[in-house]
This record gives structure tokens, sequence and C-alpha cells, in this order.
């Protein structure tokens, strides 16, 4: 991968050498050796839960290596947190804007590092002279003054990367940064960032889109499963090279498609509609069918507008437009509840937030859908509930040692399943999952795909949302793409992957003109 | 306090589940504490007539922690209990004296099950005012609360421009006679108000333990968000339980005019802070989803005989207000401790 020509114009500014992570249960990065090239940009790719988060947050000192090296500049290093890696010279920006909206630009800029007289007294003048000399830099017109939330996304996104620079960081961490930015703000931000290459930072650049990947990269580094299995310089590179290597040949352990016949379509939605925040449709005339016993995935990058889709199907937001039809006839009922008698049923991409109730015992989680089957009148038989409850915990082989435990004491994959549970015992005809397999180790992932081909042969139709371009291949019986909220691709199961993938890749232009 | 299943299942750890047990059952050994020293220490306090006394304050303040510990488990707080005691006992003091005057020469009179259906559906409508404010304005609870907490005291200071309703013995003629009765009356040696209490607070554990309503009370204070996506009427669920605790203030309010045979458009004021200290005191968290009315009633007990027993001890009415607030401290610290040990035994069961 290293040539003597490549370090002479990008020097390695940090290295990993031998580097492993350990979390409870999974090996998040297996031996990984990374260098980091300054004055150039390293894109780092793979499919979600690779390592590429890991091996960031081990750079930013957020996580520390269970094994291995850290290098800078010849020197072995232990960051011992976040603040000492920025002493070190390394910003990182994560997807996830953290930003104060109520706060000044100079404010969000030096928040936690402020410039103070004596230690006590906020020096603002000298703030909004160090913001305005950065936004200078960064070729921003934006006034120091005005307030966050006034700023638009993109903008908000490059005070993100201000704040980093504020710390003085010549190493600039970037994880999907251009997932919320209109086609306009992508350019502003790649000029941004050839103006830092030029400055001589080594910036490091994750994306899901490959296109803006090869556009922007000078070395790349493909991981699979914390294991690196591409490294090189840009020169050459192409989206084939780039799956393959981030999908591999060899199929992880997904259960191959149990062949079986499929019904009757069983679940339609028509011209589903959502505002979105920004005046734009979050959701933009979505139409799809779901027959007895298919598995369809909905895959997409994140913001395209795949949850978005199943909370308007779950009744989530009020004001969308468009029709559903289970069965054929359509569905009207306004209420969750309503929507659940008539056999929906979501599994909601935050287990935590979304899907469970955490200080409540397994049981009554998993009978908290259905606590009607159980009533007679006034009369709740709690030893009916515990009954069923024992039997979808056997059903679906939840590990757990007593039902009344409350269900954070659970692991992940088993908290999932309990969320399946509570689903499943409402009866439904068509089952919504939202990333089902996130935040889950491997086999408990590779269960829950077993009792999703188990339920579709039952005659269940099930919809799945994700970003785990493997995953919707293995599963699906039928592939649907969004981006930009719109359906933008269709395919049967056994697609090449790099179609699905630029499917998936907002049209740019078209985003711009809207 | 019932101990569950998880208590008696523990015996790889069980050290630290037997602590559990006594960090779990500790309002009670608080009472029995609190009971055995004031035994010892205050003459006459086992006296029938003083247990009568102390049980029939207790009682008014369990009525109200009984519906607050419905709003806090649903994540809520309701301030405004005290203030609808006030306004229900000056309605009913009200009805009884003048009945309603229509403006045309007569006025309508009541008996007393009418008078007390009127109070009881003031009560339950200001509640329901809380949980449309709460529900459909996005009103936060304290705020809203606050709000009908002033409202209804300053509605019952109008109803007699500030003065007392004297001589509410009510008028055989118009049949609410028997209005004092609810208040003093006894059935089987045991004062009415007790009977009614027994009877509010097995509804409420019954509604708790054994419905689906008290079910998603329980869900929508500990994930009201999961608890929406798993199809439980967030709103209905709300406005039921401000309507509850606003039904207890009612009850008592139309207790305390019927005792006293007369109503005071200050009653009730700080008994919100009574009923909410009873509720912490038995378990219930502020945080929502968790609460038992069995602890709340043990917590009320623990209150109310901590305050008679101090008086008849003799002990400034100064110290009594710094032990009660030291009481609620010392609580609150025991169920953090107890949540921790909880979390340790229940992995520890998981893992093994």
């Amino acid at each position: 991968m290293s040539g003597d020509a490549d370090n002479d114009i990008h020097p390695v500014g940090l290295s990993i050498r031998n580097g492993s992570k350990f979390y409870p249960g999974t090996q998040a990065l297996k031996n990984v050796d990374f260098d980091l090239r300054m004055g150039a940009v390293n894109v780092l790719v793979g499919e979600n839960g690779a390592g590429k988060s890991t091996l960031m947050k081990v750079i930013a000192g957020v996580e520390k290596l269970n094994g291995g090296t850290i290098e800078m500049n010849g020197e072995q290093l232990v960051f011992v947190d976040k603040a000492d890696a920025v002493q070190h010279g390394i910003g990182i920006v994560f997807q996830e804007l953290n930003l104060f909206p109520n706060l000044t630009v100079a404010e969000n800029i030096f928040i936690g590092h402020e410039k103070t007289k004596a230690g006590i007294h906020i020096d603002r003048a000298a703030q909004t002279e160090a913001a305005r000399i950065l936004m200078k830099r960064l070729e921003q017109n934006i006034d120091p003054e005005t307030l966050l939330g006034n700023l638009r996304i993109g903008q908000q996104q490059i005070i993100e990367i201000a704040k980093a620079l504020a710390g003085n960081a010549n190493i600039l961490i970037l994880d999907e940064p251009t997932s919320a930015l209109s086609a306009a703000e992508v350019d502003v931000l790649f000029r941004v960032i050839a103006d830092l290459k030029r400055q001589g930072v080594g910036i490091v650049y994750i994306s899901h889109r490959l296109e803006e990947l090869i556009r922007i990269g000078d070395y790349i580094t493909v991981l699979r499963d914390g294991v690196i299995t591409g490294a090189r310089s840009m020169k050459g590179v192409d989206i084939p090279w780039i799956v393959s290597n981030m999908i591999g040949s060899a199929s992880k352990d997904f259960p191959r498609a149990v062949d079986h016949m499929l019904g009757d379509e069983v679940f339609r939605v028509e011209d589903i509609c959502l505002q979105g925040p920004a005046g734009i449709l979050a959701v933009n005339h979505v139409s799809l069918s779901v027959r007895a016993g298919e598995i369809v995935g909905l895959y997409g990058l994140m913001g395209a507008g795949r949850s978005e889709l199943l909370e308007c199907i779950m009744a989530q937001h009020p004001q969308s437009t468009g029709e559903l039809f289970i069965e054929g006839k359509p569905v009207k009922e306004p209420s969750v509840s309503g929507r659940i008698r008539r056999g929906l049923a979501l599994i909601p991409e935050d287990r935590k937030r979304d899907g469970l109730v955490q200080i409540m015992g397994i049981r009554e989680n998993l009978t908290l859908s259905s606590l009607r089957d159980f009533t007679r009148g006034i009369y709740m038989s709690l030893s009916a509930e515990t009954a069923k409850a024992g039997e979808f915990v056997r059903r679906l082989a939840i590990k757990i040692s007593d039902m009344e435990h409350p269900v954070s004491s659970l692991s992940g994959g088993n908290q999932q399943k309990v969320v399946i549970g509570k689903a499943l015992m409402t009866r439904p005809k068509i089952l919504l999952m939202d990333e089902p397999s996130r935040g889950i180790d491997i086999g408990a992932k590779a269960e829950i795909f077993r009792t999703m081909r188990r339920l579709a042969a039952d005659g269940l139709g099930i919809l799945f949302v994700t970003s785990d371009l493997e995953e919707v291949l293995a599963l699906s019986d039928r592939i649907l793409v969004m981006a930009s909220g719109r359906l933008t691709g269709s395919f049967p199961s056994g697609a090449d992957p790099a179609d699905v993938i630029s499917a998936a890749t907002p049209n740019q232009r078209k985003v711009a003109v809207s | 306090m019932s101990s569950t299943t998880t208590d008696t299942k523990a015996t790889a750890s069980s050290r630290s589940s037997t602590l559990l047990l006594l960090l779990k059952m500790r309002t009670l050994v608080a009472l029995f504490l609190v009971f055995i020293f004031f035994a010892v220490m205050a003459p006459n306090f086992l006296s029938a007539a003083n247990v009568l006394i102390i049980s029939k304050h207790v009682a008014l303040n369990a009525f109200l922690a009984i519906g607050m510990t419905f709003v806090i488990v649903a994540g809520g707080i309701d301030l405004s209990v005290g203030s609808i005691v006030g306004l229900c006992a000056m309605v009913s003091g009200y009805l009884v004296l003048y009945g309603i005057d229509l403006g045309i020469g007569w006025s309508i009179q009541f008996n007393t099950l009418e008078i007390c259906l009127i109070v009881l559906l003031v009560g339950a409508f200001i509640g329901i005012l809380n949980g449309l404010l709460v529900t459909k304005l996005n009103v936060a609870p304290f705020i809203a609360t606050l709000g009908t907490l002033y409202v209804a005291r300053g509605a019952a200071l109008l109803f007699s421009d500030g003065r007392t309703f004297p001589n509410l013995n009510g008028n055989p003629d118009y049949g609410s006679a028997s209005f004092p009765w609810i208040g003093v009356g006894s059935l089987l040696g045991i004062p009415v108000a007790i009977w009614i209490l027994a009877v509010v607070a097995i509804i409420a554990a019954y509604i708790a333990t054994r419905t689906p309503l008290g079910r998603h009370i329980y869900a929508v204070g500990g994930n009201e968000r999961g608890a929406a996506l798993s199809g439980v009427n967030v709103g209905r669920v709300k406005i039921f339980v401000y309507m509850f605790s606003g039904l207890c203030a009612a009850l008592v309010g139309l207790i305390i005019a019927s005792q006293l045979q007369a109503s005071h458009p200050a009653t009730g004021e700080t008994f919100e802070l009574n009923a909410i200290a009873a509720a912490v005191l038995g378990g219930t968290s502020m945080s929502g989803g968790r609460g038992r009315i069995g602890g709340t009633l043990i917590g009320a007990f623990v209150i109310g005989i901590l305050a008679d027993g101090l008086i008849m001890m003799g002990v400034s009415a100064f110290w009594q207000t710094v032990i009660k607030g030291l009481v609620i401290i010392a609580a609150v610290v025991i169920d953090q401790f107890q949540q921790k040990i909880q979390a340790r035994v229940i992995l520890h069961q998981q893992a093994s």
C-alpha cells in the first residue's frame, strides 16, 4: 500500500499498528493497521458495523484500544480522553451535530474551551474575532454573532468543522458529513476540504456515498467486520472494487432464502407524502406493496425518508397524506392502536427510545400491545398474560432467567426479541421493521434473520428498512431503494450490489433544482 | 408491600437479596419503628380514641396521595389538589346552605347524595381540565397544575368573599341532614371516612395492577414514546390520572366540610406537598413508571403518625417540620441505594 513517492508528498501523520478493540460480545476491530496521511483526504468506507466509527473514536480518544499501538511522529501514544486527543491536534466532527441552537456561532465554536480573562470572564471580543478569522479561513460569510439555530444545516456542519479547527486540529475526522447536505452545500464543503488539504491538514473522511469518495479521496481504506480488506491510493479505484472489498466473496451466515410460495398482496400504500422540516418532502409520493410471505427490503442511506415512511404508516405523522390498504381494504384508523388492530406492527429503529419501557418487566413489555386479549370487562387475567408471555419467550428463544426482571437487564439481541415478541403478540398481517439488526451482535443478528424468514414462511408480509447492503441483498425477496424521500429503484433478489448502491445515492442535480 | 418473585428466587447472592428485601420493605419497617417509638414514648398513643383520630388525619392525606401516585407514575405532577380540596369544600358548603339559586325567585335544594355527586363532578372537572392542559395544549404538568392551583384557590375565595360557611348541619326538609355523617359518622365503630378510604384504595390498587388502564399508566410514565408506539392512547391515560386525582381531592373537600360542619376557603393549603411526600415515601419515583398504591398508603401513615406522635410528645411544631423533611430526603436516598442493589442482583441472576 505504501510507496516512497506517497510518503514524500503525503507524510504519515498518525498510524495504528495491530489495533484491536473488544466490546462485550463482539470484536469491533481485529488487528487493524491504518496510516493517516497528512495533506490528503483519507477515505474510510465499509458497511454499518464494519468498525469505521470505532476506528475513528479510537483516533479521537473517545475509545481506547484493547491491543495494538497508536503512533504519531514516531512516538507511541495513548490518548487518555478526547481532550487529550485534541491536545495532540485531532479534531472530530461526528455524524450527528453537537451544537446549541440557542447560542451564537462564536459561542458554539468555543464551547468547552472558552477564551477567558482570568479564567472566569468570557472574552467575547476575542472569541468573536477568532471565530471571524475561522469563518474567513473556511470562506464562509457567517456572522459569528448570529444564533446558530438560524443557520442552514449545511452551514451548521461548517460550524462543526470550525469548532474542530479552533482546537488547532491538524488531523480532522469527518464522519458522514454530507448525509444532511444539499448538493450546493456539498460543493462548499468540498472546497473547504481542498483548502484544508493545501494547508497540510490530514483529513479522514467517512461516507457511504461511493461517488463522493472517488471524487474527493486520495487514499482509501475499506473495512469489513473489523478487518481492513483493502487499502491503497485512490488512483485507479472504481466502484466495483470498493463494493467487492466491502462485501467480500464469502457471505455472512445469513439464512438462504427458503423457497415458499408468495401469497396475494396483503399490504399496499399509495402516494404517501410527508412534509419535512425544511419545506422539502421527507417522503415524496411513495407507493409500494407487500405480498403475504414476502420480505421486502427497503434500502437507503440516512435521511432517505425510510423511517419516516414507516412512521407515516404507523400513524406517527398526522399531517402526512396518502392511502393504506390491508388485504385490499382501506385503513382509515387514525390511532396507533387502531392500526395495530388492523394488523400492522412496527419494530422501531431505536429500541431504547421507542421500542421498550425500560423499567418495566419483560412480561409487561411483551404484552403491552395486546392487554385486551387477557381482559374480560374490567378483569385482566394475570395468569393468562403470564402464560402467553412464556409462550413467546420460548417461541423466540429469548434468554432470560426471570420474566419479572426489568427488560433493561437483557442484552441488545434479547431486547430486540422482546420488541419482536410484543409486535407478534398482536397477530399482525404486516410486520414493519426499522433496522432490525441495529446494535446487536452477529449471532443474535443471524437468529433474528432466521426468525424473519420463518415468519415470512408462515405467511406474514415483512417490510424492513436497513442501511446494510449485505443484509438487504441476503434477506429480501424484493429490494426497494429510497433516496431523498423518493422510491428510486426496485430490484429482484440477487441484484447487482453496485446497481443498488447507485440507486441509493441521491441524485444531486435534482436536489439542487427542487 | 408485597415482595415479588425477584426476591424469592434469589438464592445465589442471598446476602444482597436479603438486604434488598429489607430495603424494599423500608416504608413498612419505618412505619413499624415509628409506631413502636411513639407507643413507648407518647402516653395515650395506643388508646382507641387516639388511633381513631390519627387514622382520620391520615385518611385525608392518603386520599390525595393515592391520586397523586397515579399522576406521578404517569410521569406528571398535580400541584392543584390542595386548592381543589378548598374549592370543593366551599362548593359543598354552599350547596348545603343555599342550594343553587336560579335567579327567578326560588332555588334548587339538594339531598346529601346529590351534593356529593356534584362536588365530585367539580373535582373531576378540574382534574380533566388539568389533563387537557397537559395533553392538548402541551403545558408542562408542573405549570399547568400550578395555574389551576391559583385559579381554584381564587374561585374558592370568590365563593364567599373569603368568609367561612358556618353551621353545615344540613336541612331535614331537603334531605341533607345526613351531610355531617360523612365526616363524623361511623360504621361498625370505624369512621365513615376510613371506609371510603378503604374503598378508594382497593379500587385504585385494582386499577393499577389488574387492568390494562393501570398497565398503561405505568407504561406512559416509563416511556411515553414507546407506549404510544405500542398502541397506548397516551392522551386518554393522562387525562384519566388527573381526573382521578381531582376526584380524590373532591372527596377530601367533602369530608373536611362535613367533619368541621363549616367550610373555609383556605382549606387544604399545602396539602399537595404532603400528598407528594407520602407518595415518594412509599416508593413512587418522581421520574415516573414506578410506584404502588400500597406503598403510598404506608407512606401516608408514616407521615401522619410522625406528625401526631410528635405533637403528643410535645415536640415543637418547628422541629416537626424539620423532621418530616429529613424523613422524606432519607426515603429518596435509600430508594436510590435500593435501585442500585436491585440492578446488581438482577444482573447476577441474569448471568447465572
